[in-house]
């Protein structure tokens, strides 16, 4: 009994640690760097090797941001329909190898994206934006956004696959009975009546496109720039943070310090999507008896 | 009445919106399928293209025995193998225990209440957490101890190990939790009916019950610690090592980790070494699969009949 109560304490000290390592390092941070932490979130410079260092991390918010919204574009619509077409129309056979993939596909380790993009999303960008007249950088933020869409294509597709099919088949009967096609049940009663899932699903894929980390620091580079143009290198604060641990940075330095700084922004930006995402799955939950 | 001409405008839309839809709905399910066989597909070819005389098995082999080099021709994973073998085993001993005792706590013991909910809650944002986050906690908390040096274990299997239980710990406790579930009340009350403590019960009839489900759990969960490679960059599996680990208090490198260093190689040659190290990657992570669905499909049947 001790034991188990201890198992389950090591899972809540575990957040506890997180918070206190993060938490206390970023304060050495900014007690070491002299930043204040507006200066941080909101300054556009980011420099930590120029004398003196500056540490504005907007750039790196900024690179994880175009990866986010880039990758959701890909990923949110082509995860809803094919959750729609796993929970509406594929017929058994169907679903039952389908499923399987897509889990496999989730399965398969990041680091194997970040490859993929240099040998194959690259070299395919470069083929087809150059002979345009655009200029493609060997890293840049648009390749990243395609393998990353990709990636957390699963994630999306079975999260919301998951309250499609617990939508009552009474509601769908319902819709059929009064002469309803297949599209307008599946649009117009089915999906809203998921939606909070839907929803839900969106967000926490969206904070799975920011913390991911392997993929994009092989595909997207790391230049630290705000720029509109996503054929070019960006950073996001992941890369960042494998950048600064990778590099020449003595523990203890405020650059190295900053890598915890950035950590802790990150973990508050992805902790506050999950956040909402479970509260917008509770709260607007529909429930049936 | 309305007459029944009122509908004619929107009869045409209506028939055809409906394929349409059902149609671009395939086509995006089916992505998965065209990007796994894509993904395979290129994979695979660049380990023949970057094998000498084109022989992938041999090029596997060679890979298998050699250890990290800035010679293409002479690059393996023998070094990242070994110690992807070794964080699997580390992790299997601290994360298994703690996960499935956490969700035998949960499920079992703790009483409905604020206790579990709020234990309940924070499983489900740690599973969320970036996998970064754990590497930099795993460098503040056991390679660097906050600059205690005694306590600090360096950038060692310890640490590595220990980093990655951590980060699949709420996914055991989890499907450990689901499985637990699935255990029905009345095998509880039977048990209990007869006079069995309540750690009888748990011994001896609820957890072989789930074991099926908590092994099933519990592959996938390593299958997750294999492929990861953000955390170890950070706990120090960075360098290159050339010789195998001792004990788990040597520096290691693990298999995803070469295959980064691999792959972020300008020259060309060095596509195919990371391919075929993706090759052995994704053939590890396909047995642990297989082993964890013979389990299921073993249970469904015994369950049956």
């Amino acid at each position: 009994m001790v034991f188990l109560l201890g198992c389950a304490a090591i899972t809540v000290l575990t957040t506890a640690g997180i918070v206190v390592v993060l938490g206390a390092e970023s304060v050495h941070f900014f007690r070491a760097s002299g930043e204040s932490p507006v200066d941080f979130v909101f300054g556009t410079k980011l420099e930590p090797e120029a004398v003196p260092p500056r540490f504005g991390i907007l750039p790196l918010i900024w690179g994880t941001l175009m990866i986010a919204l880039g990758s959701s574009v890909i990923a949110l619509p082509v995860g809803l329909l094919s959750a729609i077409y796993l929970s509406e129309y594929a017929p058994r056979g169907v679903r039952s190898v389908l499923k399987p993939t897509l889990e496999l596909l989730a399965g398969i380790p990041t680091i194997v994206y970040g490859y993929l993009a240099l040998l194959l999303v690259t070299p395919a960008l470069k083929a087809v934006l150059e002979p345009l007249g655009f200029q493609v950088e060997t890293f840049n933020a648009l390749s990243a956004c395609v393998v990353v869409g990709i990636m957390i294509i699963p994630m999306v597709s079975s999260l919301s696959e998951d309250v499609l099919s617990a939508v009552p088949r009474g509601l769908r009967e319902a819709g059929y009975g009064l002469g309803a096609t297949k599209f307008e049940v599946s649009t117009r009663i089915v999906l809203p009546a998921g939606l909070s899932g839907v929803v839900s699903s969106f967000i926490l894929a969206i904070s799975r496109a920011i913390g991911e980390t392997m993929a994009v620091v092989l595909a997207a580079g790391s230049r630290p720039q705000l720029t509109l143009n996503p054929l070019t290198s960006v950073e996001t604060m992941t890369a960042y943070i494998v950048a600064v641990t990778g590099g020449e940075a003595a523990a203890g330095s405020p650059e190295y310090l900053s890598l915890f700084a950035v950590g802790m922004a990150l973990f508050l930006i992805t902790l506050g999507l999950n956040v909402i995402s479970g509260f917008i799955l509770r709260r607007y939950r529909e429930s049936y008896q | 009445m309305t007459p029944p001409t009122v509908y004619e405008p929107e009869r045409w839309s209506r028939r055809a919106l409906g394929p349409i839809f059902g149609l671009a709905c395939l086509v995006a399910t089916s992505s998965g399928v065209v990007v796994l066989s894509i993904l395979l597909g290129a994979v695979v070819a660049a380990v023949v293209k970057g094998s000498p005389g084109g022989s992938a098995f041999a090029m596997l082999r060679h890979l298998m025995s050699s250890f990290q080099s800035v010679d293409p021709e002479l690059a393996g994973f023998k070094a990242g193998l070994a110690g992807s073998l070794w964080l699997l085993g580390l992790v299997t001993v601290f994360a298994i225990p703690v996960g499935v005792g956490a969700a035998v706590f949960l499920e079992e013991y703790a009483p409905p209440g604020r206790l579990r909910r709020i234990v309940q809650l924070n499983i489900a944002n740690l599973a969320g957490v970036p996998s970064i986050v754990y590497g930099i906690l795993g460098l503040a908390l056991f390679v660097r101890a906050f600059g205690m040096k005694r306590m600090a274990l360096g950038p060692t299997l310890w640490a590595g190990g220990l980093t990655l239980g951590l980060l699949i710990l709420p996914v055991i406790v989890i499907a450990t939790q689901e499985a637990l579930r699935t255990v029905p009340g009345s095998l509880r009350q039977a048990a209990m009916a007869l006079g069995a403590s309540r750690w009888q019960v748990v011994r001896d009839h609820v957890l072989p019950s789930a074991m099926p489900g908590i092994l099933t759990g519990v592959i996938l969960a390593l299958s997750r610690a294999i492929g990861e490679t953000a955390p170890l960059l950070m706990v120090g599996a960075a360098g290159a090592i050339l010789r195998l680990p001792r004990g788990p208090s040597s520096r290691y490198t693990a298999l995803p980790v070469e295959i980064y260093n691999y792959a972020k190689e300008p020259d060309p040659r060095f596509q195919g070494v990371a391919a075929g190290g993706i090759l052995l990657l994704l053939a590890l992570l396909l047995t642990m699969n297989a082993t964890a669905i013979v389990i299921r499909n073993r249970y469904a049947r015994s369950s049956r009949g």
